[in-house]
Parts: C-alpha cells; structure tokens; sequence
C-alpha cells in the first residue's frame, strides 16, 4: 500500500506539473460554475430578496401601525379630555342658569302672592262694606217694623195707617241718626 | 497530483474524482438554497432560517460592507455562487472518504479567478468607458516625476499579478492541506508498520499532530472561501470606484 502511494506520487509528479491545468476539469468548473451561477441569479437571489423586502415591509408597517394607533389614541384622550371639559363648563352654565333661574321665581312667585293678598284683601273689604250696607238696609227695615209693632204695642194706637207709621219711623230713626251723629262726635 | 479518471477507468484525461465533485458540489448548493427558498415565509423555519443565515453572510457582511451604497444587490449573485461553490469544493477535503478538495487542481482555480477578472475589468470599463485604465494604473496626487515607476507597478500589480495571486493562493492553500494530510496519513501507516514497538508508538505523535493539521485546514477551507469572496468584492468595489481612489 505504502509503495503504491510512493510510486503513484512520483509518477504523478513526471506526469504533470501543478501548475498545469487539466483543461477538462477547467471546463466542468466553468460549466458547473456557469449553472450555479445561473440558479442563484434566477432562483436563490430573488427568493431570499424577496422575503428580505418582505420581512422589512412587515416589521415597518408594523411599526407604522403602531404609531398610527398611538396617535389615534392620544387625539381620542385628547377628544375625551375636551368633551369632560367642555361638560363640565355646561353643567357649570346650566347649574348657574338654575340658580338665576330659581331666584328668578322665587322673586316671582313673591311678587305674585303679595299682589293676591292684596287683592284679596281689597275683595274682603269691599265684600264686607257691601254686607255692612246690606245690613244697614234690612236693619233700617226691620228696626221699623219692630218699632213700629213695639210703639203700637206701647201705644195702644194703631199705627196701621201705613202713612202715619212711616212717618213715625222716619222721624225715629232720624231721631236715632242724630243720637248717632252725637254718639259718633 | 492527478487522480486517475473514472471514465474510462485509470486514464488520466477522463472524467475524473474531482469532475464528479465539482458537479456534485453545484447539486448540493443547488438543492439546499431552493429547498431554503421555496416555502418563504416571514418567520423562517429552521431551513430557511440556515439558509437565509448564509444568504445574509454574503449579502450583508461581503457584499454590502465592501461594494456598499445602492447598487451592491447587484453583485450578490456573483459572490454568493463563488463563496458557496469554493466553500463546499473545499470542505470536500475534510470530508473523510471524499478527501479532495476540488481547487487542489489548479484549473478550476484560474477558471473561477479569469471569471472575476474579466467581471471586475468589464465594469470599470463599463462604469468609467476606456478612461477606466488610466484611472487605475495612474494614483492621483502623486507627483510627476514619480510616475514613471508608479504606473509599471500599477499595471503589473492590478493587471498582471493579481488574477495570478488570486487564483494561486487559494489553488496553494488547497493543494498544501491536501498534501499534508495525506502526507499525515501515509506516515502513521508507515510507522504503524514498523517491527520496533517504540517506532510504532511514534505514530501517536503523528496522529496527533495530523488531527491539529486537519482542524486547521478545516479552518483555512472556509476561510479561503471567504478570502476569494471577500478579493472579488474589493476588486469590484475598486472598480467602481475607480475615480475616487
């Protein structure tokens, strides 16, 4: 085995210098170099670029999507602070419109009930002149009559003649008014 | 150095161990980044996660550091094929059984160098139109009278010598872990054969040292990968670049 390599090397080394290519085995490097070459161009290359772009696209549109949700995010805080903000002012306006509002009434309803009392005040009295009149007038009647019915009683006369007990009555309230009038001053 | 062929068995012009490698080694990239590939979805599986780990190597950490700016996606397919395809040809040398790595034979290596050589010339020349040679063989801002040793070592170092370092360093790397590890190999059987039992314990040493030998070229297959990667993509660049420089 030993002698074999020995011998083989030495022959190998007449045969042929290093140096000097074998010209077939040029032409199978250049020919297999040639389809390798073709492959990767054709096929390995635009495969493997293709998800590169692919996977850069992914990751920054991700990135592009989360930017975009953020800022939706804060616009939609911000929207909300507003909206809190500008409720709360309302419910201000609207508490202090309440508030005029009320006093408003109240200043109202006062001036209202002091004009009814008043009116009412005004029927009564008037009601009550009415009635004092009314009175005045059935009494004046009836104080006749009575007087009249009483005299004749006392008198024994006859005041039937209507004349004449009219006449009497009217002097005797006359009478009475002046006593009144005396009273009165 | 040459293996003996497959077809027809033995003769040295056939089609050879490293021909059926190479092929292999286009299959394996092939079929690994596709089925990588095809199912693309934005969060990877363990396939695509690997292969979009490898994909992102070259595009980010060669392509787009050195070539930068826009329009670097557009040498991506360039530098991805030479990295995976000089990357698995090598690791074939640490594959156990397999044990060739494909640029231990020079041819391939001045295939793949001649290829980025007319790629880097084409775009300065298309980039720049013919001014493209002046700019690179003549620095600005050196004065006259030094210009005639700079343009020589201009022209010999950017047109001459570097499609030549550049296919022989990794051609030479290849070639010597090759050899030491066969080398390596070949002496412990050598020594495991002797009759004296302390001779024999040498080959310990051997195996020793040949393990170490063999992570270090692991360590150089994938690192000579990325060093003609990363030559590829500082000659394009300076291509590019060409008036700025």
């Amino acid at each position: 085995m030993n002698q074999m390599i020995i011998s083989a090397a030495t022959e190998g080394a007449e045969a042929a210098n290093p140096l000097v290519p074998n010209l077939w085995e040029m032409g199978v490097v250049l020919a297999g170099f040639v389809v390798l070459f073709y492959i990767v161009v054709k096929f390995v290359v635009p495969m493997f670029e293709k998800t590169f772009a692919e996977r850069a696209e992914a990751i920054e549109g991700g990135i592009a999507k989360a930017e975009k949700a953020q800022a939706e995010a804060s616009a939609a805080l911000e929207e909300y602070k507003q909206q809190l903000t500008d409720a709360r002012a309302e419910a201000n306006r609207i508490r202090e419109e309440a508030r005029a509002e009320g006093a408003q009434i109240l200043a109202d309803l006062k001036e209202k009930a002091a004009a009814e009392s008043a009116r009412i005040t005004a029927q009564a009295q008037t009601q009550i002149e009415s009635e004092r009149q009314a009175a005045v007038v059935s009494l004046r009647t009836e104080v006749g009559t009575l007087a009249t019915t009483l005299a004749s009683r006392i008198v024994g006369e006859s005041l039937s003649d209507d004349a004449r007990a009219a006449r009497v009555v009217d002097r005797f309230l006359a009478d009475l008014e002046t006593q009144n009038a005396g009273v009165a001053k | 150095m040459h293996l003996p062929a497959i077809v027809p068995w033995g003769v040295a012009d056939g089609f050879s161990k490293q021909m059926l490698l190479v092929i292999l080694s286009v299959v394996i990239i092939a079929t690994f980044f596709l089925l990588a590939a095809r199912k693309q979805q934005l969060v990877p599986g363990k396939l695509q996660f690997a292969g979009e780990a490898a994909y992102g190597f070259v595009r980010n950490s060669i392509a787009k550091d050195i070539i930068g700016g826009k329009d670097f996606i557009k040498y991506v397919p360039l530098l991805f094929s030479l990295f995976f395809f000089i990357l698995v040809n090598n690791i074939y040398g640490a594959i156990p059984v397999i044990q060739l790595p494909s640029f231990s034979h020079v041819g391939g290596a001045y295939v793949l160098a001649a290829i980025v050589y007319f790629t880097w010339i084409g775009i300065g020349v298309k980039k720049n139109g013919l001014k493209y040679f002046k700019l690179a063989t003549v620095p600005s801002g050196v004065p006259v009278y030094i210009l005639p040793i700079v343009i020589p070592i201009e022209i010999i170092s950017n047109f001459l010598v570097r499609p030549v370092t550049h296919s022989l360093r990794l051609f030479a790397t290849m070639l010597a872990g090759h050899l030491i590890v066969m080398i390596a190999g070949s002496g412990i059987e050598y020594l495991v054969m002797q009759e004296n039992i302390l001779l024999k314990g040498t080959s310990v040493l051997v195996l020793v040292g040949a393990i170490a030998m063999y992570m270090l070229e692991a360590l150089i297959m994938a690192l000579q990968a990325y060093v003609f990667t990363l030559l590829t993509a500082i000659y394009i660049e300076g291509a590019l670049h060409a008036d700025s420089h």
